[in-house]
């Protein structure tokens, strides 16, 4: 088989009290669900693996090539934030610009690029609009097509739906499933709600005080008996009557 | 209580106002014709503008500068230098600009040490724009700095993960993220200088550059001409009231959202260039600001110790000074509590915040004026100096008391009415249970802050003091006024020694322990 898409190994991290320790190996095309209670360092795996923080020891790799040094911008990955994904005093056809260039100096093929994407996540003719005339499904939208125009194959999104009722936020999955899967995407996703992972992960991880308790397929890894750690997180209590 | 404070403020500002009034000679086109008048108008603009540019200008890039590097030896104590200026009585920071620029100044030595006369530049509009830029600049370059810091750490991630460079985060990020800031600070430096008096009528070096607030006092104290001295006031209340009611506008708070608590590393600032020019920019902001305090310290330890010390003068200037300043505190203070804590049942919000930043458009020589012309106009006698001077020092320190505590206070009763309420906790009860201690530590930097800004204030003690009833700042003008510069750099150091020491002793016995 193919080098792996993402391999954290031994990868370390101190946040305050709490010193956390990541290995991972994540093939391409998979989508995979993080979840576990705040403050288990979720997030931080994402922002480590975007390169947002430092790890104190251990090494990161993205297909195949070392990239423990380098900046956030050198590394094949793109990030979608809960919120603040999208500068409010530029149109959502600037914003996602900026993912063609940092500096918004875009010819006529990017301009078409640009309105390509937003009409792929479904805002055909948005292109002048501003966030704030935007609702937080459409915001997280403009973010999503930025993602695409800049075609980095590893997509981590850190609960950028979390704001959004269920029947959209499903909504959303589906159209980053979709994506993922037109363009060969690879996609890592932080949510609060285990449903969400069931809904559309292929593969679910629980972190809990900065460690991968449990790791497995979505079809196994919520049919009971289910691992102790995440029986207390889901409040089951006895296992085999979740 | 909140009814007498408003009657007590209208009576002081309508008072005077009527007698500027009653005084001036109500000719429109004889004061448009008045060439002096058109003068003086137009100089005040014209400083007050280039100050705020200058300041406004000159911060952007060390706010900038501060944003980018958050770790460097000596932050912390750049950022308290900067604090320093609003607390700097102005004649002593005129005082300390004399000793460095002045002719025979450190700036001169300097140049004759290496060779290179340096013509007199000091009085005139150069000096007024040195003195405002030192008072200015470090207060800009904070709110600059506060709005930097508000931009989400998402934003920085996203700069990071697209690779933008320095100059793409100043237009993509920074530049939006301060356009707001710094027109509302560049608005409030200029209405600040806009009335600056003891600068312009220091460092002004006669008539040709006056203000409006100097020429006031020209008027009362020199040429002994009320008429002139009214439409001058008036002049300068309707201006300063217009420009409050512009910056009003102005200031839209920028809506706050919090993103990643944490501060988050910016893109733009690993390059040795970047690094070299915020390097020489806060080496040279830290002069620019330190250096007149030095100077403060330094002349003042080497000047004519003895002879200031040992006169009885200074001792009653400074008992004075102490017994006005907390007569204001305590008036300010009282009245900016009476104001906020019955702002929610009496009258409406909206009427009392304006009520309360009224004096904010008056100058302390302009309401001087008016109180000096009705004094007059009474027949009493203007042995009633030192009690106006407590007076206007108090109204114009309410405002203060007012921004500092009026969030405080509204957060307190978000929090607590309905508990207070359905307890039935109320009057002397809920005061001395909830709102002192919520409110003790704003009111301690509130009144600290009131208590020094009137021990070294020169305004109204200039139109109403007499060589008997000197206070420092005073003093210490008349000693510049005679060249008594060695008496002069005793003086200030003493000011500001007693000022920061009354500031510090204040906020801590009224604010009580540093975590209550």
């Amino acid at each position: 088989m193919a080098e792996p898409m993402l391999e954290l190994a031994e990868v370390t991290f101190r946040y305050e009290d709490l010193v956390m320790r990541f290995d991972l190996r994540v093939e391409r095309g998979e989508c995979v669900a993080v979840i576990g209670p705040s403050g288990a360092g979720k997030s931080t795996m994402l922002a480590l693996i975007a390169g947002f923080e430092a790890p104190l020891s251990g090494r990161i790799h993205i297909e195949g090539s070392d990239v423990t040094a380098l900046p956030p911008a050198r590394r094949p990955v793109t990030s979608l934030f809960q919120e603040h994904n999208l500068f409010p005093h530029l149109t959502a056809a600037e914003n996602v610009g900026l993912g063609i260039d940092p500096g918004l100096r875009l010819d006529a093929a990017a301009r078409a690029r640009v309105s390509a994407a937003l009409d792929h996540v479904g805002l055909a003719g948005f292109e002048a609009r501003l966030p704030g005339q935007l609702s937080g499904g459409e915001r997280q939208r403009v973010a999503l097509a930025r993602s695409l125009v800049r075609k980095r194959p590893l997509l981590l999104l850190d609960e950028p739906f979390a704001a959004l009722g269920p029947a959209q936020r499903r909504e959303m999955l589906d159209l980053v499933n979709a994506l993922g899967r037109d363009l060969g995407f690879t996609l890592l996703f932080v949510s609060h709600q285990p449903e969400d992972a069931r809904h559309a992960a292929s593969r679910v991880l629980f972190v809990e005080n900065g460690r991968i308790l449990c790791d497995g397929p979505t079809a196994t890894i919520f049919t009971p008996p289910l691992a102790a750690p995440l029986a207390a997180y889901l409040g089951i209590d006895e296992p085999g009557t979740g | 209580m909140s009814l007498a404070v408003i009657l007590l403020l209208l009576f002081v500002i309508g008072g005077s106002l009527a007698a500027l009034f009653g005084t001036a000679p109500l000719d429109l086109a004889g004061i448009l014709a008045d060439r002096y008048l058109a003068h003086v108008l137009l100089f005040t603009t014209i400083q007050a503008a280039l100050s705020a540019v200058l300041s406004v200008g000159f911060a952007l890039p060390v706010a900038r500068a501060l944003a980018r590097r958050t770790r460097f030896p000596g932050r912390t104590l750049l950022l308290r230098l900067f604090g320093l200026p609003m607390v700097m009585p102005a004649i002593v920071a005129v005082f300390a600009i004399v000793t460095l620029y002045g002719e025979s100044g450190w700036l001169h030595g300097l140049a004759a040490g290496i060779g290179l006369p340096l013509g007199s530049f000091l009085y005139g509009i150069e000096g007024i724009l040195i003195a405002h830029v030192f008072f200015n600049m470090p207060f800009a370059a904070r709110t600059l700095l506060a709005g930097l810091e508000s931009v989400p750490g998402e934003s920085w991630r996203l700069a990071s993960q697209l690779g933008m460079r320095s100059s793409q985060v100043f237009r993509l990020i920074e530049w939006p993220a301060l356009r707001a800031a710094m027109a509302s600070t560049a608005g409030l430096v200029f209405m600040l200088c806009f009335a600056s008096f003891t600068v312009t009528l220091t460092l002004g070096g006669g008539p040709a550059w006056a203000s409006l607030e100097a020429a006031i006092y020209q008027a009362l104290r020199y040429d002994f001409d009320p008429p002139r001295a009214a439409v001058l006031a008036l002049l300068q209340l309707a201006i300063s009231g217009g420009l409050l009611l512009a910056l009003h506008r102005l200031m839209v708070p920028a809506p706050v959202s919090p993103g990643i608590g944490r501060p988050q590393p910016r893109p733009d600032v690993a390059g040795w260039s970047g690094k070299i020019l915020d390097a020489g920019l806060l080496v040279l902001a830290g002069l620019y600001v330190g250096l007149p305090v030095l100077a403060v310290v330094i002349s003042g330890l080497s000047g004519a110790l003895a002879l200031v010390l040992g006169a009885a003068a200074t001792w009653r200037a400074v008992v004075i000074g102490v017994a006005v300043s907390m007569v204001a505190t305590l008036l300010a203070v009282a009245g900016a509590l009476c104001l906020i804590l019955a702002r929610r049942r009496l009258l409406p919000p909206g009427l009392v915040a304006f009520i309360g930043s009224l004096p904010l458009a008056c100058s302390p020589l302009a309401l001087g004026a008016g109180l000096f012309v009705l004094l007059l106009r009474l027949g009493a006698p203007l042995d009633l100096g030192l009690g106006l001077v407590a007076l206007i020092n108090g109204v114009m320190g309410l405002p203060y008391v007012v921004r500092v505590v009026a969030p405080a206070a509204a957060e307190a009763a978000a929090r607590h009415d309905r508990l207070a309420a359905s307890l039935g906790i109320a009057g002397w009860s809920r005061w001395r249970l909830i709102d002192w201690p919520l409110l003790r530590r704003p009111i301690g930097l509130a009144g600290a802050l009131v208590a020094a800004l009137s021990f070294g204030d020169l305004g109204a003690i200039a139109l109403f003091g007499t060589p008997n009833t000197a206070t420092l700042p005073l003093l210490i003008y008349q000693q510049l006024a005679a060249y008594r510069l060695d008496a002069a750099a005793v003086t200030a150091l003493l000011l500001v020694a007693l000022a920061l020491g009354g500031f510090v002793l204040i906020e801590r016995l009224v604010g009580g322990p540093e975590h209550g």
